[in-house]
């Protein structure tokens, strides 16, 4: 517990970095945002006096401590494009990347993971060849490109997937009652059995496009880390005093693998929260990732700087949960820290 | 005393990319009831390779071509999967050099301990703890009941050796190899950890096979001495009279290059020349091009064994 306090600390630092950072990059961003807000029948006067009454002609320091002020009430301004509160925006939609990118992880993980454990055991046979191309295909394929794919195999061609389009056919189906804002989850607490297979089979072709992707990597260090662990002195020990061979594989080479498979996971989440970015157009999910995309192209500036902030924080604590995860696999960890 | 490990003109090969490397040949060695024999030799003599073959842990690389491995009458060669595990770890058991990596470094050592006796002894889940402590204690560790909690990199490499020696003799194996256990231990630790060897052997009525390269302390330790060079047994006598009247220019030379409390680096000799490639065709005796005393007949074979005494034999033409 001491060690996760002393962690907690350590991100603070880090979260300061992140609002200075995501404010001058808003200053950064082309286009002026007063003549944005003053319209297209704007002039100087006009403008100017928009300029005025955003704060903006006032100095960049005077700015930022508004900016920090704001925050320190939650307060993140208004979107442009939807008239809504940022924050509002941001947790309405953030369940939904949340949820395709746990999928995919997991589609990752289940698939990766034994791949990656049957290639280091059966070294240069048949699984660790399969193993290789397959992180080779999955790794080549930027992910838009194999959605579409898997877009035009399993609707258009099979039609056994559902159209792409958003998170729940709402014709047929309504939303479940919101708890946790993950359709899935929130279908499975509601009881609603037909919501939850509708909504599941919206998620399978997204979470497998993105899950594709995050697939090479943690089959890649998986294999590696059993590598060694299989080549190592106590592995030998284990050997050596007659274990059975699951408990040698399992109870002493894959979990003294698990220190590096889980930071690559962390990792691979952490690109999986990017890459919705992308995955979100393809599907039109209704996520933070298309949110963000139209903002960028509405120069919204309080919902890009909202965004970027949410991304940056949840970045920090997925680190902060991999670095806990770690004290939890390697007692050594603990004392290091 | 009966035999009760018995190793019969063992060879092995490693097939390796740059041609095949006979590792051992005509590999001979019996180790009695209660008996600790030493092996010894230089690095690279195959001692190592020898006790893996008889846990049957040999690298995938290697093949044993001729020969046989009989424990209490029990062929280890024939022996595979499931039954060579259930022998391992309950009738022969081996501790490795450094005993930090060689213990699970994310484990509590009480858990390492009860692996072992989970798989091989009908004690009550209820019962492990005590089982384990027991075992701590029984290699002499202050305060078993704590360390049962440690994990390795909490205890110095005398301890982990201690704790690698409790797991080795947990269910009371009747043969332990010790390969090399006191190499990077200090010299009091060595000390300790082969006073503690040789009394469990003498207490369990233990076979002991002890593999090291270092002559002077298979002299303290052990009943007979197997000298070995590049892949065959040289020399086999009592102790003493290795000791005191080799036979082999090797094990003179061996003799001759063990350091004394009053010897230093500079007047130690060394052995000359290097081992034969053992990926060569090799002459008759491996030894021969390293060997002051070659004769042309040297290189006519076969190589015989002279018996000296009934337990006294030397791979040498013309022994000393």
């Amino acid at each position: 517990m001491h060690f996760i306090w002393k962690r907690l600390l350590a991100t603070i630092p880090s979260l300061f970095g992140v609002v200075i950072l995501t404010f001058l990059l808003s200053h950064a961003l082309p286009g002026d945002p007063a003549a944005y807000f003053a319209g297209p029948a704007a002039n100087a006067d006009s403008i100017a006096e928009v300029r005025q009454k955003l704060g903006l002609d006032r100095p960049l320091i005077v700015q930022f401590l508004h900016y920090v002020g704001d925050l320190a009430r939650g307060e993140l301004g208004n979107s442009l494009t939807t008239g809504q509160p940022v924050l509002k925006d941001l947790v309405d939609r953030l369940p939904a990347s949340l949820e395709l990118s746990a999928f995919a992880l997991l589609f990752a993980i289940g698939v990766a993971i034994p791949m990656g454990v049957l290639a280091a055991i059966r070294l240069n046979g048949p699984a660790d060849h399969a193993c290789r191309a397959i992180v080779t295909v999955c790794a080549a394929f930027p992910t838009f490109f194999i959605g579409l794919l898997l877009v035009y195999v399993f609707y258009f061609l099979l039609g056994m997937a559902p159209e792409p389009l958003g998170r729940l056919n709402e014709i047929l189906y309504t939303a479940p009652p919101r708890v946790t804002g993950a359709f899935t989850v929130d279908a499975l607490i509601a009881g609603d059995m037909e919501v939850f297979r509708a909504s599941l089979a919206q998620l399978v072709l997204p979470a497998i496009s993105l899950g594709l992707f995050a697939l090479a990597p943690i089959a890649r260090i998986t294999r590696a880390a059993m590598l060694e662990s299989l080549s190592s002195d106590f592995v030998r020990t284990a050997r050596s005093s007659g274990l059975p061979t699951s408990k040698v594989l399992f109870t002493y080479a894959f979990r003294n693998s698990l220190l590096p498979i889980s930071s690559v996971m962390g990792m691979v989440f952490s690109f999986l929260l990017g890459s919705n970015v992308l995955i979100e157009q393809v599907f039109g999910w209704q996520g933070v990732g298309a949110y963000a995309v139209s903002a960028v192209l509405a120069s919204d500036y309080a919902a890009v700087q909202g965004f970027v902030l949410m991304m940056a924080i949840l970045y920090i604590l997925l680190n902060l949960v991999v670095d806990v995860l770690a004290t939890l696999i390697d007692p050594r960890v603990r004392f290091e820290g | 005393m009966t035999d009760h490990l018995t190793i019969k003109d063992l060879g092995l090969e490693f097939r390796t990319r740059h041609g095949v490397v006979r590792a051992l040949e005509d590999v001979s060695l019996t180790v009695k009831r209660g008996e600790i024999v030493g092996v010894v030799g230089e690095s690279g003599s195959g001692k190592s390779v020898m006790a893996y073959s008889v846990m049957g842990l040999s690298d995938a690389a290697a093949e044993i071509k001729r020969g046989s491995i009989v424990l209490g009458g029990m062929d280890l060669l024939a022996t595979k999967g499931e039954a060579l595990r259930a022998i391992r770890g309950r009738e022969m058991a081996m501790i490795f050099q450094s005993p930090r990596t060689a213990l699970n470094p994310i484990r509590k050592v009480g858990r390492q301990i009860e692996d072992v006796l989970m798989e091989h002894e009908a004690i009550p889940r209820r019962d492990l703890r005590k089982a384990a402590i027991a075992a701590l204690e029984r290699v002499r560790i202050p305060d078993p009941e704590r360390r049962y909690d440690a994990y390795p990199f909490e205890l110095s490499g005398g301890m982990c050796q201690r704790v690698m020696i409790a797991i080795a003799l947990a269910c009371s194996p009747s043969l332990l190899i010790a390969d090399e256990p006191t190499t990077g231990l200090d010299v009091t630790t060595q000390a300790v950890i082969m006073d503690l060897i040789r009394d469990k052997s003498r207490d369990g009525r233990m076979s002991t096979l002890l593999i090291t390269h270092d002559l002077g302390l298979a002299g303290e330790y052990c009943d007979r001495i197997v000298v070995m060079h590049a892949g065959h047994v040289v020399e086999v006598a009592p102790t003493e009279v290795l000791l005191s009247r080799p036979a082999h220019p090797y094990t003179l030379q061996l003799l001759a290059a063990t350091p004394t409390p009053t010897s230093t680096l500079d007047t130690l000799p060394s052995i000359g020349g290097q081992l034969p490639d053992l990926r060569r065709d090799l002459p008759p005796c491996r030894f021969s091009e390293r060997c002051a005393r070659k004769l042309p007949q040297c290189d006519v074979p076969p190589l015989p064994w002279t018996t000296l005494s009934p337990d006294h034999i030397v791979r040498c033409r013309v022994p000393l």
